[in-house]
């Protein structure tokens, strides 16, 4: 028998079309633990769909390629063969019922049971439990990770740290369990829990279980890994032992790309000296983006990118700086501090917003491309009204007339200015969007992911009129995008986020390792160089 | 940008299904009726006169929807807003026009201030509006039955012959209002057919308003804070005091219909009246095309005739088919409560952001 517990085979998947897996080959060997990296849209989540058989996988057409599990070629349907297959998975947000204590969390569904009475009537489903065997089961699942808690404890009111851990638990005490996945384990343990844990999934690993270990902590990798697989884009870009290779190392290939940035200055461009923006420790408290503490100034006629993983808080400052999500801390805007938790002060303020959420917060998808465009200005200047006394009617040929004209300028394709936004492509909602931003006359824009789910064609468009407005309208814009190539073509300065706060701020033209490494939070970039 | 053919299918979409179904099934029993030898012109006379009483309580399902807090089950707020306004016009000594428009004017005061209260409830129950509503209007039912009884008015036109309290039909033919806007500039056609010219001015009239409302500022702000608040909240609109100003503007307009119903209808009805008043409304407003979360004007213009003239028409016809027996009653209930059942279904849940 070889020692290969898991090998993936030339597997490709494509969604409609699209291809986001090409040729992955990967082989994790018996007592390894396998580092698989990659930006946000790499392909990590795929591979582990297909290997838990998840329905997402299975409804799009299935995937090519071949799963092998000790060297047989084994079927994965549904996340339930997984489960008999000896693989399982430690969640990122952990699904245990705070109510319950310890060891009823650990044997959930998986109970060990007593005939009674009833039950030889009734069945097994009446069959009382048997807590003494639970309850020894689950300390030896925990002794197993060192920890010393009493198994029948609890839930609730139980620190994070130990939460993580009693998910693991969970999988070990499954018996024949060959494969466990780490998703991001450590995103939210402090770093004395985080250690514990590394600890631990290097005592599984020791034990015989092979550990496929998903982080963007390059530094964790390095120090708990024994292979790291780098993915980019779908396609796999190699996989080294961890000794022959670094943290800097890793970062490169993470990031990496053939193309070459295309970028060109205009001449006459205008970035003056003066801070149009100063943002001091700002936090925002939006679920998944969390901002904890950002520092970030933006001088006028700039264009700021802000990057960084998806969860580490960049999508929060724009929201947070609009009140659509609450915030606390100060941020001056042309020399006077803005409001915050109140949009419409900050709209009036002469600052305007395209949101990443297009059809959520960025347009009224039954209502017509021209009141979508003016709507904000109408609002909130009082732009595109009659005004007849007592009640403010809407101008129906000067909304129309400057649809119309938005519509040419911005190449909206549409059939005209009357039809719904919902039944728009991608990229002509985004614009659409924009457009409504600039009917706002603002002297700063913000974007985020303004490129977010529109084909590349459109994409180009985006940016080019991003950089237009910048160029020729002078507008400051701050750009918050989760494709780094795509800042690196147009802003001036990127500023990466990381954990909720300003890990670094970069120039375009910065190394791919120094991007790699800011995006995982390491910022002393110029010593490892050198080391 | 020149309009368009639009297919047959396009059409059915536009117009909807369910409506169209509606407005077959109606022909089709105005058809019957004629065949069972009943006069469709005092079918449809009737039709039309039904159509003018409802008309302005179906259009106060209008803001609301629009705002996001679905049809106003809480109708009866407005109505009993209405009906204090009438008897305290009748209690002051108004008669005729004097008393419709005081009864107007009144009742006008009284639903902006309970309107603004009731709205500030359903801003503190979000998510289950519709049902706070109905539960609203079913107790502001009960608590005006008290006071119908402990108000302390001296009118005799309105009194009980013995002991305290105001009776349960007020007639409005003895202060001189009854079908008083009816009357006005109506005209008949041969011996079966009237037409309320007056009434069905005075709710054209409000269509218009209404109409003319969501084309202005507040109006389109009212509109885009029910479909989508993560977007209005973006665009600086304050969610709330749009949605307590669309249930203000719903309040009113239920307290002017019941004026006009009460005219039309002769007698100011108190007491248990109100109660399931709402349900046709609603009824209406969704057999005329709109959505749990979107209307126009032109939804309850469709609506209320399409509405009216089932249960106006349907019901002769049914009594006349099964002779014998007494259908109607039933017959309106399944109707309405079907068709609301539908519309229900319909609804999106948890709304859109």
């Amino acid at each position: 028998m070889s020692d290969n517990l898991l090998e993936f085979k030339n597997v490709s998947k494509s969604f409609y079309g699209n291809q986001v897996l090409k040729n992955i080959n990967m082989t994790v060997k018996k007592g390894e633990v396998h580092a698989l990296i990659g930006e946000n849209g790499a392909g990590k989540s795929t591979l582990m769909n297909i290997l838990f058989g998840m329905p997402a996988i299975h409804e799009t057409g299935g995937f090519e390629g071949a799963v092998e599990i000790e060297g047989k070629e084994t079927h994965i349907r549904s996340p339930h063969d997984a489960m008999l297959e000896g693989i399982g998975m430690v969640h990122q947000e952990f699904m245990l019922i705070p109510g319950f204590t310890i060891a009823e969390n650990i044997k959930l569904n998986r109970e060990i049971t007593t005939k009674n009475v009833v039950s030889r009537v009734l069945g097994k489903r009446m069959e009382g439990l048997n807590y003494k065997q639970m309850n020894a089961d689950a300390q030896k699942a925990l002794k197993t990770l060192d920890m010393d808690i009493e198994s029948y404890t609890q839930v609730a009111g139980l620190p994070v740290g130990h939460m993580q851990f009693i998910e693991i638990a969970r999988e070990i005490d499954k018996s024949g369990i060959k494969i466990l996945v780490f998703d991001e384990p450590t995103a939210v343990l402090a770093d004395a829990e985080a250690q514990n844990l590394l600890r631990a999934i290097r005592r599984l690993a020791d034990s015989g279980i092979g550990i496929i270990f998903i982080s963007h902590r390059l530094e964790e990798i390095v120090s708990v890994a024994d292979t790291v697989t780098v993915l980019r884009d779908g396609t796999h870009v190699a996989t080294k032992p961890i000794q022959e290779t670094s943290a800097v190392d890793i970062a490169r290939m993470m990031i990496g790309r053939a193309v070459t940035l295309d970028r060109e200055e205009a001449a006459d461009r205008m970035v003056s000296d003066e801070v149009v923006l100063d943002i001091r420790d700002l936090h925002v408290n939006m679920p998944g983006e969390q901002v904890k503490g950002i520092e970030l100034s933006v001088r006028k006629g700039e264009i700021m990118g802000i990057g960084g993983l998806a969860g580490q808080g960049k999508l929060g400052i724009a929201n947070g700086i609009m009140g659509i999500y609450p915030s606390k801390g100060q941020v001056t805007f042309k020399g006077k501090e803005l409001p915050l938790n109140n949009s419409r002060q900050v709209i009036r303020e002469g600052v305007a917003f395209v949101s990443e959420d297009r059809k959520g917060v960025g347009l009224l998808l039954d209502e017509s491309i021209e009141l979508n465009i003016c709507f904000t200005a109408m609002q909130n200047q009082d732009k595109f009204l009659k005004n007849y006394g007592i009640i403010k009617m809407r101008d129906a040929k000067e909304i129309r007339d400057h649809a119309k004209q938005m519509i040419a300028d911005l190449d909206i394709r549409c059939t005209s200015s009357q039809q719904h936004t919902g039944s728009l492509s991608g990229g002509n909602q985004q614009k659409v969007c924009v457009a409504r931003a600039l009917t706002q006359k603002p002297d700063l824009l913000l974007v985020s992911e303004p490129t977010r789910g529109i084909d590349i064609g459109a994409k180009k468009l985006v940016l080019d009129l991003l950089k237009r407005l910048n160029q020729e309208m002078g507008m400051t814009i701050i750009m918050t995008s989760s494709e780094l190539a795509e800042l690196r073509t147009i802003c001036d300065k990127i500023a990466i986020v990381c954990d909720g706060k300003v890990a670094g701020i970069l120039n375009p033209t910065d190394s791919d390792e120094a991007f790699g490494l800011m995006m995982s939070g390491i910022t002393d970039i110029e010593e490892r160089r050198e080391a | 940008m020149e309009e368009k053919k639009l297919s047959p299918k396009e059409i059915v979409g536009k117009i909807g299904l369910p409506t169209i179904i509606i407005a077959a099934f109606l022909v089709f029993i105005l058809a019957l009726g004629h065949f069972m030898g009943l006069s469709v012109a005092t079918l449809l006379s009737d039709t039309v006169k039904r159509a003018g009483m409802n008309g302005i309580l179906v259009l106060a399902m209008l803001p609301s929807i629009q705002s996001g807090t679905g049809p106003n089950f809480a109708l009866p707020i407005g109505v009993e807003c209405g009906l204090f306004g009438i008897v305290c016009a009748i209690e002051f000594g108004f008669t005729g026009w004097g008393w419709f428009f005081m009864s107007i004017l009144l009742s006008i005061i009284l639903a902006t201030a309970v309107g603004y209260f009731y709205g500030k409830l359903l801003n503190a129950v979000k998510g289950s509006e519709m049902t706070i509503a109905t539960y609203a209007g079913f107790s502001i039912t009960a608590f005006m039955c008290l006071l119908w009884l402990l108000i302390p008015f001296k009118s005799p036109n309105m009194g009980w012959f013995i002991g305290q309290g105001l009776r349960e039909t007020i007639q409005l033919d003895v202060i001189g209002a009854s079908m008083i806007l009816n009357d006005f500039l109506g005209f008949s056609i041969g011996p079966n057919f009237y037409f309320p010219t007056g009434m069905i001015l005075f709710f054209l009239l409000f269509c218009f308003l209404v109409g003319a409302f969501f084309k202005s500022k507040h109006g389109i702000a009212i509109s885009a804070v029910g479909s989508s608040n993560s977007f209005s909240e973006a665009s600086g609109l304050n969610i709330n005091r749009n949605r307590i100003l669309a249930n203000i503007l719903s309040t009113i307009l239920g307290a002017i219909g019941i004026v006009v119903y009460s005219q039309s209808y002769g007698y100011a009805q108190l007491y248990n009246a109100p109660l399931t008043m709402a349900f046709a409304a609603v009824a209406a407003i969704l057999i005329g095309g709109a959505s749990a979360q979107r209307a126009k004007v032109s939804h309850v213009i469709l609506g209320v005739f399409l509405f009216q003239g089932l249960l106006t028409s349907a019901l002769p016809v049914a009594n006349r088919v099964f002779a014998g027996t007494d259908l109607s009653e039933v017959m309106r209930m399944v109707i309405q409560n079907g068709i609301i059942l539908y519309a229900l279904t319909q609804v999106r849940k948890g709304g859109k952001g």
